[in-house]
């Protein structure tokens, strides 16, 4: 069967319909992996014979005891811990660890019936906008594999837009959700912090971090979101959805005002990237909405406040990685110092490095105030910035992405250029706002993605507007990418 | 005070003590996770995923502990924080899994509170308290081959983490102790009040309260001299030997022209000793920042009140009762008040006797000399309340003078016997049958003639003598009372008759 036209809601009709089964369909996502991933190189490893069994013991079910999504796959970004399942967060330093329990996303999705195909690259502890940062490969992007899929949830974008799976969940810190989605012409949503249980997400920055979802519309994307909500009492910071999200319906954006942010339209904006986004503002007035430009002048600042608000947390979680109890231990160590440096030097690469670093200076005694606790001022003023504009407006838009999907190899000698990739995202995170990338149109035939924000848990209302412009510009459409003789 | 240091030069030293006192809460589970709290259970079987640090857990915050930790705060007269958050204590070491200890910094849970306590001189010292925090304790580890007993120079070193995780409340004291008998004395009375709450137990061989202290000496007037911080004294005698020992190596260092340098000392329970530790572990910047997983704890004045209703009769007010409601003088009030487990006993005593003085007498007496000389814990005493109160019997009805019920009592607590079978057993009773003493007494007054003309004369001391020869008669059986109140009569009625 072709899988490159299915969603996940296609998915659980043609089951629901017993026109295929959940090991046909497993066989056919596994057959399309491939058939296509050694080009993509979306997976850095593939549960065949797990995912089998677990859709066959969905098949032995009668059909009218499944639960809704029973069956359906899915792909793991490997930053999510899955009990028996090698999790390594694209890092040497856990190569070989397996967890011995499941994140609660993860939990939840077993509970549900889903098949879990596998799990997906990103960048080392999901630092970076690309996925080059893996220490095992990297992710090409399907609709064009000289370019990155974005990151660090590559491997989740990627994978999704070649069809090796219908969806996939991801992890957003700084925008690695949307960003790569909009880079790869999917659908990425970025849940309100606390919306989802972190407990089972290996942390990169604690109040940052937050799953979300991959898909190839808006309404997997609720769907999604409805399977992995709720508050968790493993997660102090979790709260869940004051309700479900349910199915998006909303097809007129009549009476609703989106704020432009000026700060993020700017100069750094590439010219393609600005025509896609004017016409996604022609699009919502189209629709009865109303788009007026709004200041934000502090997510100028968001980049500067989030590389040391992030790389603080990170020092402080990426600590655990010790040699001592799991993971990368080095071959040979004199004492126990020598033990920690070399194995620790061995087993992370230069950009989490570089993080930990920034983070342990920015936390040292002498420099905390200069620098972590004047990025947490920094954040407050962005709270207060976007609190304001909320007042004003319903949501508030942005290109997801700068650029386009850039050639591999553009950006990794210049870690600004790279960071520069999240400008438009990050501040969302700083926030702890919901945040979705649609499909706006295309620059040069490559995916141009709209980021629509809102205001703390209105999920509901903002995926219903996502879905209105989605069904209105109608640019969910897949790449190319095809058959194994097009694969190289 | 018994450890300042003698010789003509050291009177001019004084020191400044301060003690954090660590302890072990007995709640259920662990501080952050749900792992059973135990001691002694074999090695890695209390652990999970999240006290053992594995990559994606999350802390979730005992309550009970909270409220554990608040009542000590309360206990101590802290202010409890209207907010009060978790910081992350950065370092690395094998037996911290999340090279981070969750503990607090700037926010503690209680601040600036004190303890009165009771020297053994009847006097009151008032220690100011800094602060009562709450945190996680570490694993254990045991290093393998090596001399030293620590990591570095060790062959292999093995990690326990059935400890890591337990609750713990860190109370830090003022530098308000100035000798090693009173730093004793705070930690005695601190552990009594916390063994009150019932918060924990309290046992320093288990280690579920652990002291370390900051020691400084200067001249007096002087400003504070550079402290050191005194580790690994796991007993009330440690402590004060290892105080002991600090001084006077500082003391010594000084006066030879040499400088404090502010390090970490340990002491040596073996050697007597301290020794200093200059390593790489020692320079430690913790970087401590607010801990992002956990939520901030508003305890509101509602939930204050609720605990502080639930504290027993602390110290300070039972000290007054006592007093009051026995008549005691405000030293002994004070002494079994301070501790729960002997005020218990007494109020039992004094309640089974009707005679509070004496309770009190014996109970701060000859009954805490046994304990202390036994190092037994009230509990662990054969004498049982209805035991003593039998032999306080016994004195009462006169069957034993009070130099006798010391020797029952030295019985009572060897043999476990009761008094009466004891008194019974050694034919130990007083002679207080009045036609025999009479006798006894007529009989000695007429061999001594000389001696009682001396009495008759007003020389009253001359009746001590008499009583002396009774008692050596009587091999010392003969109620004295009666004995006085014969010789006066047999004594005086010669008078009368000449």
């Amino acid at each position: 069967m072709d899988v490159t036209t299915l969603t996940a809601h296609r998915c659980r009709e043609l089951l629901a319909a017993g026109e295929v089964s959940a090991v046909e369909l497993t066989r056919a996502y596994l057959d399309r992996i491939a058939a296509t991933d050694g080009a993509v190189q979306a997976y850095l490893a593939v549960d065949a014979a797990g995912a089998v069994a677990a859709a066959a013991a969905v098949d032995a079910k009668p059909r009218g005891e499944r639960l809704p999504w029973e069956g359906v796959p899915i792909g793991l970004k490997d930053v999510l811990c899955v009990k028996g399942m090698e999790t390594t967060c694209g890092s040497r330093i856990l190569k070989g660890y397996i967890p011995p329990y499941d994140a609660t996303v993860i939990a939840k999705l077993r509970d549900a019936g889903l098949i879990f195909l596998g799990k997906l690259n990103m960048d080392e502890f999901a630092m970076g906008s690309s996925t080059e940062n893996s220490a095992f490969q990297t992710t090409r992007n399907p609709w064009d594999l000289d370019r990155v899929p974005g990151g660090s949830s590559g491997g989740s974008a990627a994978c999704v837009a070649a069809s090796e799976a219908p969806w996939a969940l991801g992890t957003d810190t700084g925008g690695s959700i949307r960003q790569p989605a909009s880079l790869c012409g999917v659908v990425g949503l970025k849940p309100t912090y606390g919306a989802v249980s972190r407990y089972g997400l290996v942390a990169f920055a604690s109040s940052l971090d937050q799953i979300g979802s991959l898909t190839r519309d808006v309404r997997d994307a609720a769907a999604l979101l409805d399977l992995i909500a709720g508050r968790d009492p493993r997660d102090s910071t979790s709260i869940g959805l004051p309700e479900p999200v349910g199915e998006p319906g909303r097809t007129s954006l009549e009476g609703l005002r989106f704020g432009v942010i000026g700060e993020l339209i700017g100069d750094a904006c590439e010219p393609g990237v600005r025509e896609v986004f004017d016409s996604a503002v022609d699009a919502i007035g189209t629709l009865g909405g109303v788009c007026e430009e709004v200041s934000l002048p502090s997510v100028e600042r968001g980049i500067a406040a989030y590389y040391l608000i992030a790389p603080s947390e990170a020092s402080s979680n990426l600590a655990r990685f010790d040699g001592v109890r799991y993971g990368h231990r080095t071959a040979e160590s004199e004492d126990l110092y020598e033990m920690y440096v070399r194995t620790r030097s061995e087993g992370f690469g230069a950009e989490v490095k570089r993080r930990i670093m920034i983070g342990t200076y920015a936390l040292s005694a002498g420099y905390y105030d200069a620098y972590y606790a004047q990025a947490q001022r920094t954040r407050t003023l962005i709270i207060q910035d976007f609190a304001r504009a909320f007042a004003a407006f319903d949501f508030l838009i942005s290109p997801t992405s700068p650029s386009v999907a850039f050639k591999i190899g553009e950006r990794t000698a210049d870690p600004l250029s790279m960071y520069l990739s999240d400008l438009c995202t990050i501040p969302v995170n700083l926030a702890a706002l919901p945040g979705i990338s649609i499909p706006a149109g295309f620059s040069a035939g490559l995916p141009v993605g709209l980021q629509i924000i809102g205001p703390h848990f209105s999920e509901r209302g903002m995926l219903g507007a996502a879905h209105a412009l989605e069904h209105h510009l109608r640019v969910n459409v897949m790449p190319p990418l095809a058959a194994p003789e097009a694969a190289r | 005070m018994s450890a300042r240091p003698t010789g003509t030069g050291r009177e001019r030293w004084e020191a400044v003590i301060g003690l954090e006192i660590h302890v072990q809460l007995n709640t259920r589970t662990k501080m952050f996770c749900g792992c059973e709290v135990t001691f002694g259970e074999p090695p890695n079987t209390r652990v999970c995923p999240v006290c053992l640090g594995h990559p994606g857990v999350l802390p979730v915050t005992n309550e009970k502990a909270v409220e554990y930790a608040t009542r000590i705060a309360l206990a101590l007269d802290c202010r409890i924080a209207d907010r009060t958050i978790f910081h992350r204590k950065n370092y690395f070491y094998p037996d911290l899994p999340k090279a981070y200890q969750i503990s607090q910094y700037d926010l503690p849970l209680g601040i600036g509170g004190h303890l009165h306590v009771e020297l053994e001189d009847g006097s009151n010292l008032r220690v100011g308290i800094t602060r009562v925090h709450m945190e996680e304790d570490a694993g254990k580890l045991i290093h393998a081959g090596g001399a030293s007993g620590r990591i570095d120079g060790a062959d292999y070193s093995l990690a326990d983490f059935n400890r890591g995780g337990t609750p713990l409340v860190e109370v830090v004291s003022e530098p308000d102790i100035s000798t090693p008998d009173q730093a004793r004395a705070y930690l005695v009375q601190l552990r009594n009040l916390v063994e009150q709450l019932g918060v924990s137990d309290v046992n320093m061989e288990e280690g579920s309260l652990r002291c370390d202290a900051n020691v400084s000496v200067r001249k007096p007037g002087d400003p504070l001299g550079t402290k050191t911080e005194l580790k690994n004294m796991n007993s009330f005698r440690f402590l004060h030997r290892g105080l002991e020992a600090e001084i006077e190596r500082q003391i010594e260092a000084l006066e030879s022209g040499e400088s404090i340098v502010q390090e970490t000392v340990h002491f040596d329970p073996a050697t007597g000793t301290v020794s200093t530790l200059r390593s790489k572990e020692e320079a430690h910047d913790y970087r401590y920042f607010p801990e992002p997983d956990l939520t901030p704890i508003e305890l509101d004045a509602a939930y204050v009140e609720r605990v502080r209703a639930g504290l027993p009769e602390l110290p300070a007010a039972r000290k007054e009762r006592l007093a009051g409601q026995y008549g005691l003088p405000p030293k002994d009030a004070g002494l079994l008040a301070a501790n729960k487990p002997l005020g218990d006993y007494f109020e039992a005593l004094a309640g089974a006797t009707g005679d509070a003085r004496t309770s009190a007498n014996w109970v701060l007496g000859d009954f805490s000399a046994y304990l202390n000389t036994a190092g037994l814990e009230v509990a662990e005493c054969p004498v049982t309340v209805a035991a003593l109160t039998e032999l306080l019997g016994l004195i009462a009805d006169g069957t034993l003078s009070g130099k006798m019920a010391k020797e029952v009592f030295e019985t009572m607590t060897s043999t476990g016997e009761s008094a009466r079978s004891i008194v019974a057993e050694r034919g130990l009773g007083q002679i207080s049958d009045a036609g025999e003493l009479d006798a006894i007494v007529a009989r000695i007054v007429a061999a001594n003639p000389g001696p009682a003309e001396e009495f008759r004369q007003g020389r009253d001391r001359v009746l001590g003598f008499f009583v002396g020869q009774v008692m050596k008669e009587t091999k010392g059986q003969a109620n004295p009372q009666m004995v006085n109140d014969l010789l006066r009569k047999h004594l005086g009625s010669q008078v009368s008759q000449g």
